[in-house]
């Protein structure tokens, strides 16, 4: 579903990442870790173009990221091509990032409705099957500001799902959550997986890397360090790094 | 020996309030006293000074000259805001594009306009046609369609709502561009992963979140447009101040009338000020837990509950508090 061959991306001067090898099957659950400056959120950024990549080649579902091959050049997507594939790829953020000046179910039917042109009445029904699934349905009528961070980040993940996605990507979902409220999204991360959903999530959740993810990637540094089964990586990691890194989180 | 959580049930009703002797504040009892003086003196001077000729005043107020130029200062206002207003957005949209010809011709504009004073403006609009006799539209360089004598086709009017609303235009596109500003950019970023384009992403996500912000210096503008127009006088539109300024040539009733204007720009600010209130109340949407109240609201509140004191805070029954 996502391949990545020597992905190099910097900021001016700054390399944050180094080459970057990476294979997702369909259906699988790669979780990233790692520590924070280590690029795992930028390379989760460059899979839906949000960030351009300077070197190497990265591709969703055998579709160049960002530009097209033809004769052997490489050409710039349009503005529409781009946000066609972006609609294709579900992203959910630290921060949530809902719109605040829309009901949470104006904010899961907005991009089906306004991109997808599907019928409201359409839009509005998928979005309650959604907000069901992850159990904010009593709340579709209230403002984000108006829920806790997890309802929030649960709104969120049913504002991704509302376009169908074929790719998941979570940029650090619990890190802005209150303790207690991390369970309830990892519950809904979890379902969505057991569902049979691709996804790439950047996290510091080891016990959800353990329990949920297919693959573990340990970066550091802009590189992978080291990729491998979640309980292998976790319980006897082979670099240094990684060892070290483990030490300090488990 | 601590209390069990179930005992805390017992205790009848919230404890007594404190009752403590209020700090005095003689201060605030002089700056009161020093107010009141002075409004009684301007009072006083109001009523009894026969130089107001509030006869006159009342007379002429509602005279059909006086609310025609009303009629024309309303009608600049609101045109020119209307102009000033989109210019602004468009204007604010091309500066903070990525395209260096939008953006740099978008500043220049900017620095025109806020750098020239509009009452030079004005009077350039108004004698435009010296410099341009005739206006025509067609090709650029090559032939014309529509050829029109300057003189005939800029009427003072025109050259006012030229004037003022393309001023307004250059104001308005940095509260716009303030307001874009002011949104987070993980708005712009969450739609563009939704697969928004960035024009349906400034429509539908950003300029409704900015509108916050904009609205209330646009408030302000509109009241300094209301009274800005006036100097259309010079150019001799017939707004509000010239409407005045006519009669009191002829009757020399110059105070009298400057106060019939004067109280008719406090009453369409007032207007404004009200109509700002519940726009600001519309944007407010979900940027607060709950809607503030109108004032009429309020006063329904207020007339048609009891006065029960607030509830009293729930206080946690002694150790049970959390560690």
């Amino acid at each position: 579903m996502v391949l990545a061959e020597g992905v190099y991306k910097s900021f001016g001067r700054l390399e944050v990442l180094r080459g970057i090898d990476l294979t997702v099957q369909r259906q699988e659950v790669v979780c990233i870790i790692g520590p924070s400056g280590s690029g795992k959120s930028t390379l989760l950024r460059c899979i839906n173009h949000l960030e351009k990549i300077n070197a190497g080649r990265l591709s969703v579902d055998g579709e160049l990221v960002g530009y097209r091959e033809q004769a052997g050049r490489l050409h710039e997507l349009r503005e529409r091509e781009v946000s066609a594939k972006r609609a294709e790829i579900g992203m959910v953020f630290q921060q949530f990032n809902l719109f605040p000046h829309m009901t949470v179910l104006d904010n899961v039917i907005e991009a089906p409705t306004r991109v997808k042109k599907i019928p409201r009445s359409e839009a509005v029904e998928l979005a309650g099957q959604l907000l069901d699934q992850t159990g904010m349905k009593e709340k579709s009528s209230a403002y984000p500001k108006q829920l806790s961070g997890g309802q929030q980040q649960r709104v969120a993940i049913a504002r991704a799902l509302a376009m169908r996605p074929k790719l998941m990507l979570f940029d650090e979902p619990t890190s802005a959550l209150d303790p207690e409220l991390v369970g309830e999204v990892l519950a809904v991360m979890r379902d969505l997986a057991t569902s049979g959903m691709t996804m790439v999530v950047v996290t510091h959740e080891m016990g959800f890397a353990r329990e949920v993810g297919d693959t573990l990637i340990f970066m550091d540094d802009g590189v992978v360090v080291e990729t491998g089964r979640p309980q292998q990586v976790l319980a006897s990691p082979e670099h240094e790094r990684t060892r070290a890194f483990l030490s300090k989180v488990l | 020996m601590t209390p069990q959580p179930g005992e805390s049930a017992a205790r009848v009703g919230p404890p007594a309030d404190i009752k403590a002797v209020p700090v005095h504040h003689p201060g605030r009892w002089l700056a009161a006293v020093v107010v009141l003086v002075l409004a009684a003196m301007l009072a006083h001077s109001l009523v009894t000074n026969p130089r107001f000729e509030w006869n006159v005043v009342w007379s002429y107020f509602l005279s059909g000259r006086v609310l025609a130029g009303l009629r024309v200062t309303i009608l600049l206002t609101v045109v020119c805001m209307a102009i000033g207003i989109v210019l602004g957005v468009i204007l604010a949209v091309m500066r903070l594009s990525e395209n260096p010809l939008l953006s740099g011709s978008s500043w220049v504009y900017i620095w025109f306009f806020r750098g020239t004073p509009v009452l030079v403006q004005l009077l350039v609009w108004f004698n435009l046609a010296f410099l341009y006799p005739k206006i025509s539209f067609g090709v650029p360089f090559g032939p014309s369609w529509l050829t029109g004598n300057a003189n005939s086709l800029i009427t003072p009017l025109t050259a006012a709502i030229l004037g003022l609303g393309l001023n307004e235009g250059a104001y308005m596109a940095e509260i716009v561009r303030a307001g874009i500003l002011s949104v987070e950019h993980g708005q712009s970023e969450a739609a563009q992963a939704l697969g928004m384009s960035r024009a349906m992403t400034l429509r539908r996500i950003i300029l409704p979140q900015a509108m916050r912000v904009i609205i209330p210096p646009t408030g302000n503008e509109t009241i300094s447009m209301l009274k800005t127009s006036s100097l259309a006088s010079v150019i001799t539109v017939t707004e509000l101040l010239y409407a005045v300024q006519l009669i009191y040539s002829v009757n020399f009733k110059t105070i009298p009338l400057l106060i019939v204007a004067s109280i008719w720009y406090l009453i369409v600010t007032s207007v404004l000020t009200v109509i700002q209130y519940y726009v600001e109340r519309h944007y407010a949407r979900g940027s607060a837990r709950e809607l503030p109240p109108t004032p009429r609201q309020r006063i329904w509140r207020y007339l048609t509950t009891f006065h029960t004191p607030p509830p009293a805070p729930v206080l946690a029954p002694p150790g049970t508090e959390r560690r």
